[in-house]
């Protein structure tokens, strides 16, 4: 490469020296030269074998490239202390209950992953999930609509709320915020329309809604069987993939490490079964929420949907000239948005097996955005996938309850959530100044 | 110097473009042969970036005629440009700063396989065509934003590149770069040609220029003012060019700097 470089400067050299004073061409070839030396760093990890893996690692950690270590530091932390607080926090019975009870807020959460990706906000997220939980009440209980159908309508009403806020955000261009903040209070205002005087309607507790969050799958071979599925999938992909990659010639892992964290999420799947096993079994919840995620882990990062969604986060202006059609994915991303926050919202109601004024106000809102940002999500867009709203959730979930077991009010509840939002999103900021100063590096 | 085809890939004749009272272009005649660089250089306000948006279809053209291999086309949106072969690079990247390289490269023409993204074709394709255009980064796999400037450019190139493209625009390529990252753009100009490709180079960097182009075309207020062929012209006489005075303020200057240097 020098060498050809080289000769081209020869023969242009004399065309150079009448102009006289163009050093450009000469420095060239060593500036080729120096540029030969960059290698695939992970070429380098796979040499180095386990040392190569905790350089790469120190490496990530100075470049602000911090994942998910810092929610897991802290649900760490967060169960040692209230452990050491109260020895019930960590009985299954308690886990169990925060793994269900978290999934309401962890749906929203889903969904509000997909707007910030945007580098957007979606305030109305409560207010929706509050109008879907009162609209399968009205439905099935004052209507006498079948309840599976009402189910449907609620979501697909959601969908459609989200994709008018879209629409006003996106097509109009109405900044989200004020777009999404006028939701808040007009679904809010509907919701308590159509729950009408009586402003609570209890559902059927036996109902679909109802057994959402009391359904539990008391076969232990259930939980041991979902722990068993996701361990021999996740080995079976990430080995076929490596498998391709290697055909492809391109770098691939070793084997050792896809063993490694098959075994960590062994560890990890089976210890929860066992957990599970040890009060009512498998939660339906739980395996609703984490079908979600998979699948929404997989639409944003294995489709070119999701690929187009991350694109708009980085740069809208280089997302319209690769030709995506950005109204179309913000209108489609604050429809999803409405759809989680509407499932979720039946979540809620099915814990309190009823739709009351109350669903979907109060702090509903700030805990499914904190959720999304305490889990990693960055609020500046492009940055995030949809399992940090379980992290996030788990944190703030764990919390609570260990408070509520504590008998510690509410007040300090909130003021320890808000610590522990600003503590990420401070986290989130300085890790973004980090990676650009690493980047230009 | 790389063999001219005696066709040019592009010509325009008399092209002229008017946005409202202003005559932004009159007359304009440029060819681009395959295997050739062709600078445009011109002042501030000369019409390059307005002739540049004409032949890319942002801008469509009032009068004249747009000859795409010997036949006269016309182009009307930055698409028709596109199926013609023409791949432009603006001077502000159009790259995604949180998206890894192969995902920049692919951004709107993901390869799929069953619906799904085929990343391992795409990363193969992709340290492939960084291979034959010798373009040197860390790793296919790493964020945009870690890339220096000129290795975002180089990127932003290889990209243009992947449409096959017969001719490629490039918008002040090494505006904000440094010595070695303008070093590497230019490297790349190269190799284009070397595989044959005809390269229209917007340049304000006279260094560039004569580092790189085999024909330097000269836009004045609109209007061609001489197309030099850059072994044989000096300096001077193509900023006598782009001024339009051979003897002004700026060729004096150009002249006593040159006889201090001696």
């Amino acid at each position: 490469m020098s060498t050809d470089k080289t000769s081209t400067s020869l023969e242009k050299t004399p065309g150079e020296t009448p102009g006289g004073k163009i050093p450009a061409p000469v420095d060239a070839p060593a500036a080729a030269d120096g540029a030969v030396t960059a290698v695939d760093p992970r070429l380098l990890v796979r040499e180095q074998g386990f040392a190569g893996y905790l350089s790469e690692f120190k490496r990530k950690i100075r470049a602000g490239d911090l994942g998910s270590l810092p929610v897991i530091i802290g649900l760490l932390i967060i169960c040692v202390v209230f452990q050491s607080l109260n020895s019930n926090f960590l009985s299954a019975e308690n886990l169990s209950n925060i793994s269900v009870a978290m999934v309401g807020t962890g749906m929203i959460a889903v969904g509000i992953v997909f707007v910030l990706l945007l580098g957007e906000i979606d305030l109305s997220v409560g207010s929706v999930s509050g109008v879907s939980g009162a609209i399968v009440a009205v439905l099935s209980v004052t209507h006498g609509l079948n309840e599976w159908l009402a189910v449907v309508v609620a979501i697909v009403s959601g969908a459609a709320i989200g994709a008018i806020h879209g629409f006003f955000f996106a097509r109009v261009g109405a900044p989200a915020f004020a777009v999404t903040l006028a939701g808040l209070l007009f679904w809010l205002g509907f919701m308590l329309q159509i729950l009408g005087d009586n402003g609570t309607i209890n559902l059927d507790p036996d109902g679909v809604v109802g057994k959402l969050t009391t359904h539990y799958f008391s076969d232990v071979a259930a939980a041991y069987g979902l722990a068993l599925v996701a361990v021999v999938v996740f080995f079976l992909t990430s080995f076929l993939e490596n498998r391709r990659r290697e055909a492809a010639g391109v770098p691939s892992r070793p084997v050792s490490e896809i063993v490694l964290r098959t075994a960590v999420l062994a560890i990890v799947a089976f210890a929860a079964a066992i957990m599970f096993n040890q009060y009512k079994g498998l939660p339906l919840a739980l395996v609703v929420f984490l079908l979600v995620l998979v699948a929404t882990d997989f639409v944003l990062r294995r489709t070119t949907y999701g690929r187009k969604v991350f694109a708009l986060g980085g740069s809208v202006e280089a997302s319209r000239r690769a030709g995506i059609n950005v109204t179309l994915i913000r209108v489609s991303v604050y429809s999803i948005a409405g759809t989680f926050a509407a499932i979720g919202g039946l979540f809620m109601a099915s814990k309190i097996a009823a739709a009351n004024q109350g669903a979907g106000t109060g702090d509903l809102l700030m805990n499914a955005i904190a959720a999304a940002v305490i889990g990693g999500t960055s609020l500046f867009g492009g940055r995030g996938r949809t399992w940090n709203a379980l992290l996030g959730v788990m944190v703030i979930t764990s919390i609570q309850y260990g408070l509520a077991l504590e008998g510690i009010a509410t007040p300090i509840q909130y003021m320890i959530t808000g610590g522990v939002l600003l503590a990420t999103v401070v986290i989130d900021s300085v890790t973004r100044k980090t990676q650009k100063t690493a980047g230009r590096a | 110097m790389v063999h001219v085809t005696a066709t040019p890939v592009l010509a325009l004749r008399g092209v002229s473009k008017r946005f409202g009272a202003v005559q932004a272009l009159t007359d304009v005649e440029l060819e681009v042969h395959s295997g050739e660089v062709v600078a445009l250089v011109g002042d501030n306000g000369a019409g390059k970036s307005t002739l540049v948006k004409t032949i890319a279809g942002v801008h469509p053209i009032d009068d004249g005629v747009i000859e795409w291999e010997g036949s006269p086309v016309s182009i009307g949106r930055p698409h028709d440009a596109q199926n013609l072969g023409i791949a432009t690079v603006y001077q502000d990247l159009a790259l995604c700063d949180n998206i890894d390289v192969v995902g920049n490269l692919y951004l709107g023409r993901e390869l799929r396989s069953w619906g799904v993204l085929n990343e391992v074709e795409m990363e193969r394709r992709s340290r492939e065509l960084l291979t034959t255009l010798s373009i040197r980064i860390p790793s296919v796999r790493i964020p945009i934003a870690s890339l220096s400037g000129g290795q975002r450019q180089t990127v932003a190139i290889a990209r243009s590149m992947l449409g096959d493209p017969k001719l490629v625009i490039l918008d002040e390529p090494t505006a904000a770069l440094g010595v070695e990252q303008t070093a590497q753009v230019l490297d790349l100009v190269e190799r284009l040609r070397e595989r044959g490709l005809a390269v229209l180079l917007i340049s304000h960097n006279m260094a560039d220029v004569k580092a790189v182009a085999d024909k330097v075309a000269v836009l004045r207020l609109g209007s061609n003012n001489g197309v030099f062929d850059v072994a044989s012209t000096s300096q001077e006489e193509i900023i006598a060019a782009i001024t339009g005075a051979t003897d002004n303020a700026v060729t004096r200057r150009a002249s006593r700097t040159v006889e201090v240097q001696k």
